[in-house]
């Protein structure tokens, strides 16, 4: 089976997020980069079913962020072909010129499975896998642990999640965009010696693609940091101080045993 | 139905409208009043006929009957609400932030070319304009979003309006106006939960643990407290994909909601998709090195510190105590 894997960057949430200028907009500029947490999920799903399958996986992305990391690990993982698109502005694609861009990639990798990230913590307008889905004119399920081959060729199960740790087993016919939650598996480390060994023998093919235009149907007025109106009350001191405060709240609200 | 009107997609679950469910209804209720229109929820499947009365602050429920509908698959989905959608021309299409709902909401956004924001806490309407408050980074950051072009799908965050306040609503049932095909995607089984580990919906003391415990060793500091308090540890999500917890000790949107008297959070961030989870929870303590982290905004007190150091102390200090 012919994989593709969509891996995009966003800002790491540890660092303390920067607004624009103008107020309406995350200053991608000030941010730190970390690789979506659900398309490394996505990544190791596809890595997993090469083992399994013996299938080939390409991965996708967009030349934002600190993305080259992110690809040379991808491919000391495991992954056979890097293909990166070409993106000059600070700031990533809005959400149907993302999926445009994406697609016009993916239409020439003729994948049979391509896994997406079924979310990422800086899209507004939704996520982009089911968009991505639409533009590409393939089924989708989303909020996906575990892809799994089918029983029939051409086909491939999926594991969806409910509420309550319910799980509706579904099989989907290829070809199929999924939106994965989370791999069978954790996302495997990999030494960064192998990292850096990827470095030297990675080809990273890059594909010209025509930028769309970005249409703007939702406009943001302002963005801020939020403040509840009620905070939780705070406990200085040591950890003994903390720890002993703690105790006599336990106490008063009769949660001692 | 009209241009004023706000539709809503709901779900059920045992013959009862999810919780999500009622909070839609009540926010397309309250935006329904601005616009003069009515708040019109949509239930699809067999369940919907003995839900449909409970959806109170709905004006008008209409159920949609067909085999196909008994379980959720995302084509026949999607095809009835853009059929909806399309004859209705609401103002807003309403959906949960749900497994359902992620799927659907965002494919029918893309099909019909409609506007849609996700994570919607707060929505509102002023001639014929769409305010809508919407959070993301997981919970760090809010946006304040104006969408003039209508429809608009919006996802709403749970726990974002509370259900209550009104009669009882119209109820229509129909058969599917139009014919449905399975599509490519195919139901084949519920999975349900093995029934042989700690149920931890009963647990009226919770340990939570979130990434910040670091490594598997470290569960066993969680482990001690939660005995010293006589509950038991539950976790996030990213412990659960570890491995290092099953899927039942998972707090959240497709984990368990819990109600415990006392919930501690041990290096949880405090995402929404976490959060949801913990409506019903008494007393609420976090431990967490960030001090911006959303979960001091659920918590009633709040520790700014590593959990490796506060964890062993809480426990040495309940230990003196009840010895
Ligand atoms: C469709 C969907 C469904 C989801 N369902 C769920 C769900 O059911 N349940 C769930 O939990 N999540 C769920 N998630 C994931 C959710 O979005 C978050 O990613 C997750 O809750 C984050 O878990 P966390 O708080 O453990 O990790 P992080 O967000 O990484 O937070 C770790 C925290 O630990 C703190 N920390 C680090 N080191 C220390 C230390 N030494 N001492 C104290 N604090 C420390 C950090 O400051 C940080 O705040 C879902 C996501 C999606 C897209
Ligand atoms: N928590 C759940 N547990 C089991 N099945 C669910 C759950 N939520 C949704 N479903 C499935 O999804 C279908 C469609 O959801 P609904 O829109 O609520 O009818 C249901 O009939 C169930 O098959």
């Amino acid at each position: 089976m012919n994989i593709a894997v969509v891996l995009r960057q966003v800002p790491d949430l540890i660092e303390t997020l920067e607004i624009a200028d103008d107020g309406t907009r995350l200053d991608y500029g000030a941010a730190r980069f970390i690789v979506n947490e659900w398309d490394n999920h996505a990544l190791e799903q596809a890595l997993l079913l090469k083992e399994s399958e013996g299938s080939s996986v390409t991965v996708v992305a967009l030349d934002f962020g600190e993305v080259d990391n992110t690809l040379y690990e991808a491919s000391a993982k495991g992954a056979d072909t890097i293909v990166k698109i070409p993106w000059d502005s600070e700031e990533p694609p809005a959400l149907r010129q993302a999926a445009a861009l994406y697609a016009e990639v993916l239409r020439g990798i003729g994948a049979e499975l391509i896994l997406v990230g079924c979310q990422s913590h800086d899209e507004l307008e939704g996520p982009l896998a089911p968009q991505l889905a639409f533009t590409l004119n393939l089924p989708y399920v989303g909020v996906v642990r575990g892809v799994q081959p089918g029983d029939q060729p051409g086909s491939i199960r999926v594991f969806k999640e409910f509420p309550g740790a319910v799980v509706a087993r579904m099989s989907v016919r290829l070809p199929a965009l999924i939106g994965v939650l989370a791999a069978e598996k954790a996302p495997r480390y990999v030494p960064v010696s192998r990292i850096r060994a990827a470095m030297k023998s990675t080809p990273i093919r890059e594909s010209q693609v025509d930028v769309p235009q970005a249409a703007a149907p939702v406009n943001v007025l302002r963005l801020y940091v939020p403040e509840a109106p009620e905070r939780a009350e705070m406990l200085d001191g040591s950890a003994e101080e903390v720890a002993e405060r703690i105790c006599q709240i336990l106490a008063e609200k009769g949660l001692l045993r | 139905m009209s241009a004023e009107d706000v539709l809503v997609l709901g779900e059920t679950k045992q013959g009862t409208p999810t919780d999500m469910t009622l909070e839609l209804a009540a926010c397309a209720r309250q935006l329904a009043s601005q616009t003069g229109g009515q708040a019109v929820v949509v239930l699809l499947g067999p369940e919907g006929k003995q839900a449909a009365t409970q959806v109170a602050d709905a004006h008008r429920v209409v159920v949609v009957e067909d085999d196909i509908l008994a379980t959720y698959t995302p084509a026949p989905y999607l095809e009835l609400l853009s059929h909806l959608v399309d004859q209705s021309k609401p103002i807003a299409l309403l959906v949960g932030s749900t497994s359902v709902g992620l799927d659907v909401a965002p494919l029918l956004a893309a099909r019909m070319n409609l506007p849609i924001v996700g994570g919607c806490q707060k929505i509102s309407a002023e001639n014929g304009a769409l305010k809508v408050t919407a959070s993301f980074c997981a919970g760090k950051m809010l946006a304040d979003v104006e969408i003039s072009a209508t429809p608009a799908v919006l996802m709403l965050l749970p726990g974002s309006y509370r259900a209550g306040g009104g009669a009882a609503p119209q109820v229509e049932i129909i058969r599917s106006p139009i014919a449905l095909d399975p599509g490519p995607v195919c139901f084949e089984q519920m999975i349900l939960p093995a029934a042989t580990d700690v149920d931890i919906t009963q647990q009226e003391v919770l340990v939570a643990v979130g990434r910040g415990i670091q490594q598997q060793d470290n569960l066993a500091l969680a482990e001690e407290l939660a005995e010293a308090l006589g509950g038991a540890v539950c976790a996030t999500r990213p412990i659960v994909d570890q491995g290092w917890l099953p899927l039942t000790r998972q707090v959240g949107k497709s984990g368990m909601t819990v109600k415990p008297k006392l919930y501690l959070a041990l290096g949880v961030s405090g995402a929404p998709e976490h959060v949801e989870g913990l409506k019903g929870a008494g007393l609420i303590i976090a431990v967490n090195t960030d001090p911006k982290a959303p979960i001091f905004e659920t918590a009633q007190y709040g520790v700014v510190a590593d959990l490796l150091d506060v964890v062993p102390a809480i426990t040495e200090a309940l230990k003196a105590k009840t010895n």
